[in-house]
């Protein structure tokens, strides 16, 4: 457990909202686009623009999907579901609402493991997103205008339990979700963009408290996994120094400023939002069943764990190679259709997109196997090569040697990496066997 | 003998023979409407292309002229629901119920008037000016669908189209010796209909008689994929229904004994109209009225108020918040005082710390109401009673009540919670103010075809429904 060095730990909890992709809106028919759209107010009717009489009807897909993701995170998926309103004015939300989930989401209970330990998944719930306000100047006149092709884009929210202990672990846990989010491809999931946002709640308890500190710093505005990492360590320093002094940090919203890599406040929470949340009337609750529950898990693809474990036994793989190779989809996609098409061996394949980091989807598989099979003829290295190599790394090296003589493993590894350091093209397992069998 | 005072399907049926024609119709309403909407003011405003969309019109409607609530969006005409909100709005789409009536050959001849959003029984809290109860200008029509039960009242169209959370269709109806069907929540599409309470609201038809309803209601009905609380369940056809008759048919009379109603004429007329079922061949019984849930009788509405005040205010609350001004109509300064009270009470008893002792404890109620129809159902086919306590009241008796309509209301609460449909059939007409007293025949949960044969029974083997009247047209 990290502790930040001066008596305190941290305590972190986030926030996460994803847009899904899907082809159309939350609870309409509009086209599901908002960043590629030509033009402000295209994606809209009567629902998402809240006209009088507009009714919600549920996207089927945004449900399975949500559902889905819950799944993948180990969530536990209630048998009865229900959207909810949560009502609140901003010039963003043309209904004056936003359907969201309270108090029976669709999934929760669940757990995403991180090499720091294990971070609790609260819920993950469905809601829609709100459209995107313009300050701009028209005229000289400073005036805001409203885009709504966003409103009504469906959004999950994945709320974790405060069990993130260090900035690093923060930073493991947004790349394992990211990566979760992308195998399942339902997001784009794209920071940038906004397609993915994320918001640490950051806060600070004596070391060794079991106890959740009695305040807490939510930050926004935060579109990178690195910036999270800097946000929640700026933070920390910030708030050990309050505490230090014998202060209580504010309860507050706070803005991530990028070009300065600090946290400034935006919003102070004396008080609770009251969102008088009620049941939507527009849609009836959701009985999802045992059948319908299986069937969306069937929809599941290989998750990035049991694809590592099937490509170190299937593929022969080191456990390091196959991480990278399962990294994303469609690296391993790539990965295993040219392994497909046959003529070089998998490790080959593996090395070759590792080390010249392969664009996989600029790429096609069939190209990138016969240059590889060109080139491996052309430069298939001699039994002699092998040889006089292994030979002169022995001698040059004798305290390695001994060393691996002495049960150093590690020995085996440096006198690798000078044998390969000598020969680029050698076969990195045929080294390793020829050592063994000369040192003995 | 005016073509304005024509029933639908008399309409239906003298047109398809050719005794008359569409234009000669249209100049009749023309004429009626002219001549009586200044004093009644009933509708709020005409469509321009009415004949012209008569004419080109094709389907069972047959080009014939409707009257609807101005809560309805109709494309390029103004729909106000009354408020001025919303004044100056223009839709630029079309309600579900509209557009299905415009392909079933109905043409919408004009909007008409209701209470502000939809929030009364009386139709004096309209932004533009109270309509007049056609029977007897003295008087409240009702509401808040009272422009719509006064134009079919008034002869003002062949039939019209009202809107229901509890009591909105069936009161004016009754209060203005009109035909009034409230169909079960989810029967009919709410979308494009100005929302009110959503989980009551209920549109349907108003019109000269039960065969009347039952057209209309065949053709509004049925799942539509803009409205997730439709039900996909089939329509039944109530026209070939209708006649079937009550022989066998379980029958309560509830509430009767509730002290509003107690010795009352409509205490008097319900009990006669049980006696009128029981000689058709029905099993009559009253059903005690009781304090508390308990088997075989009936819950008091007296609950019935608070639940349904606390269930709607809330979803009023939350359902005005859209009208800020930013994308059409005009901006929140121009919501009058009712709808200004409910915003106000919805959001206190959803707020944080009151959300628990209003608006779930109502819900809880109101699952109670639910249980005790459910029960209640399995005893009975039919349930009769009143959809309000008495006669209409004079102008002016809203004023300064902001209960008053909770109270006109009271005897349909109960089963509008309960989403059950329920249909109003004039059952009694004082001599001397000329004032109608409705019948309020309820059905369990998607079961209109119990109650239509019940309404069709009693209209065809009484005097009171004015157009079939013997000797009338």
């Amino acid at each position: 457990m990290t502790k930040t060095g001066n008596g305190f730990e941290l305590v972190v909890g986030m926030e996460i909202h994803v847009e899904l992709k899907t082809k159309s809106k939350m609870f309409c028919g509009c086209k599901n686009d908002p960043f590629r759209a030509p033009k402000p107010n295209i994606y809209t009717c009567p629902v998402c623009l809240g006209m009088p009489g507009g009714l919600p009807v549920p996207n089927k897909k945004a449900v399975e999907w949500t559902i889905m993701l819950g799944l993948a995170l180990g969530c536990r998926i209630n048998k009865l579901s229900k959207f909810d309103r949560k009502n609140y004015f901003y010039p963003d939300l043309p209904k004056g609402y936003q359907i969201s989930q309270y108090d029976q989401p669709f999934c929760t209970d669940g757990s995403v493991m991180t090499p720091e330990g294990p971070v609790g998944i609260t819920r993950v719930h469905l809601e829609e997103d709100t459209g995107k306000l313009l300050h701009t100047d028209i005229d000289g006149k400073r005036v805001t205008l409203i885009d709504y092709n966003r409103s009504g884009v469906p959004l999950v929210e994945i709320v974790t339990e405060p069990d993130i202990r260090s900035a690093e672990q923060a930073r493991s846990f947004l790349k394992k979700l990211h990566q979760i989010i992308q195998y399942l491809d339902i997001s784009e999931a794209d920071m940038e963009k906004g397609t993915m946002r994320l918001e640490p709640n950051i806060s600070l308890r004596t070391a060794g408290s079991d106890k959740l500190p009695g305040y807490k710093v939510e930050v926004k505005n935060i579109n990178s996994f690195s910036f999270v990492v800097k946000a929640i360590e700026y933070e920390s320093a910030r708030q050990v120094k309050i505490l230090k002094q014998g202060g209580i940090p504010d309860q507050e919203t706070r803005g991530f400023i990028e070009s300065q890599g600090v946290t400034k406040t935006q919003r102070r929470k004396e008080t609770a939002d009251d969102y008088r949340y009620f049941p939507e009337p527009d849609i009836p609750p959701f009985f999802l069943d045992d059948e319908f529950v299986s069937s969306v898990r069937a929809m599941i693809p290989e998750m990035p764990d049991e694809k590592l474990t099937r490509f170190v036994s299937q593929y022969g793989l080191t456990e390091y190679d196959a991480r990278i190779l399962t990294e994303t989809r469609a690296k391993a996609d790539f990965f295993e259709k040219a392994v497909a098409i046959g003529g070089v061996s998998s490790k080959a394949i593996a090395n070759r997109m590792i080390n010249r980091k392969i664009d996989v989807l600029g790429t096609q598989p069939a190209e990138f196997v016969n240059a590889l099979r060109k080139e491996s003829q052309k430069t298939a290295v001699p039994t002699e090569t092998y040889e006089a190599v292994i030979t002169e790394v022995i001698n040059s090296n004798p305290k390695a040697v001994e060393d691996y003589r002495a049960g150093k493993q590690t020995a085996l590894m440096f006198l690798l990496g000078q044998a390969r350091r000598k020969n680029g093209s050698l076969d990195p397992r045929e080294v390793i066997a020829g050592l063994k069998k000369k040192l003995g | 003998m005016t073509l304005n005072t024509l029933t639908l399907n008399e309409a239906l049926k003298k047109l398809a023979k050719k005794e008359f024609s569409l234009t000669e119709l249209y100049r009749d309403i023309d004429h009626a409407v002219r001549t009586m909407n200044p004093e009644l003011n009933v509708y709020l405003s005409i469509n321009k292309e009415a004949k012209k969309q008569a004419a080109d019109a094709d389907g069972p409607l047959g080009g014939l002229p409707l009257a609807v609530k101005d809560n309805f969006l109709t494309r390029g005409m103004p729909t106000t629901a009354s408020s001025n909100v919303l004044w100056g709005f223009l839709p630029p789409y079309e309600s579900t119920v509209t557009e299905r009536l415009r392909k079933s050959g109905g043409v919408i001849y004009g909007k008409t008037n209701m209470d502000a959003w939809a929030h009364g029984s009386s139709t004096e809290t309209s932004d533009f000016g109270p309509t007049k109860n056609p029977r007897n200008t003295g008087y409240l029509p009702g509401g808040s669908s009272g422009g719509s039960a006064a134009a079919v009242a008034a002869d003002m169209c062949i039939a019209a189209i009202g809107s229901e959370t509890a009591g909105s269709i069936r009161q004016p109806a009754s209060w203005c010796g009109v035909v009034g069907l409230k169909p079960t929540y989810g029967r009919v599409s709410r979308a494009g209909i100005v929302a009110m309470g959503s989980s009551l609201d209920s549109p349907g038809p108003i019109g000269k008689t039960v065969e009347d309803c039952a057209l209309l209601f065949g053709l509004i009905a049925g799942a539509d994929p803009y409205d997730a609380t439709t039900g996909d369940m089939p329509v039944p056809d109530l026209t070939a229904v209708q006649h079937a008759g009550v022989k066998g048919m379980k029958i309560g009379i509830v509430y009767m004994d509730h002290p509003h109603i107690r010795g009352t004429d409509v205490d008097k007329a319900v009990k006669q109209a049980g006696k009128v079922f029981a000689s058709l061949g029905a099993h009559v019984e009253e059903v005690p009225l009781s304090e508390k849930l308990e088997e075989g009788k009936i819950l008091t509405p007296d609950y019935a108020i608070g639940v349904y005040t606390v269930v709607q205010r809330a979803e009023v609350s939350s359902n005005l918040a859209r009208y800020d001004g930013v994308r059409y109509g005009r901006d929140r300064s121009y919501f009058g005082e009712e709808a200004k009270r409910r915003i106000m009470l919805g959001t206190f008893t959803l707020s944080k710390g009151y959300a628990d002792k209003y608006y779930i404890r109502a819900q809880q109620v109101r699952s109670l109401y639910i249980k005790n129809f459910h029960d209640l159902f399995g005893r009975y086919d039919i349930l009769i009673s009143t959809p309000t306590p008495g006669y209409a009241l004079p102008l002016g008796a809203s004023a300064g009540s902001p209960m008053f309509g909770e109270l006109q209301d009271m005897m349909v609460e109960p089963s509008s919670l309960a989403g059950l449909p329920g249909i109003s059939v004039p059952v009694y007409r004082n001599p001397s103010t000329n004032l109608y007293l409705g019948l309020n025949i309820m059905a369990d949960q998607w079961q209109e075809e119990k109650m239509i044969r019940a309404a069709s029974a009693f209209e065809q083997n009484t005097d009171w429904n004015p157009w079939l009247k013997k000797g009338h047209v």
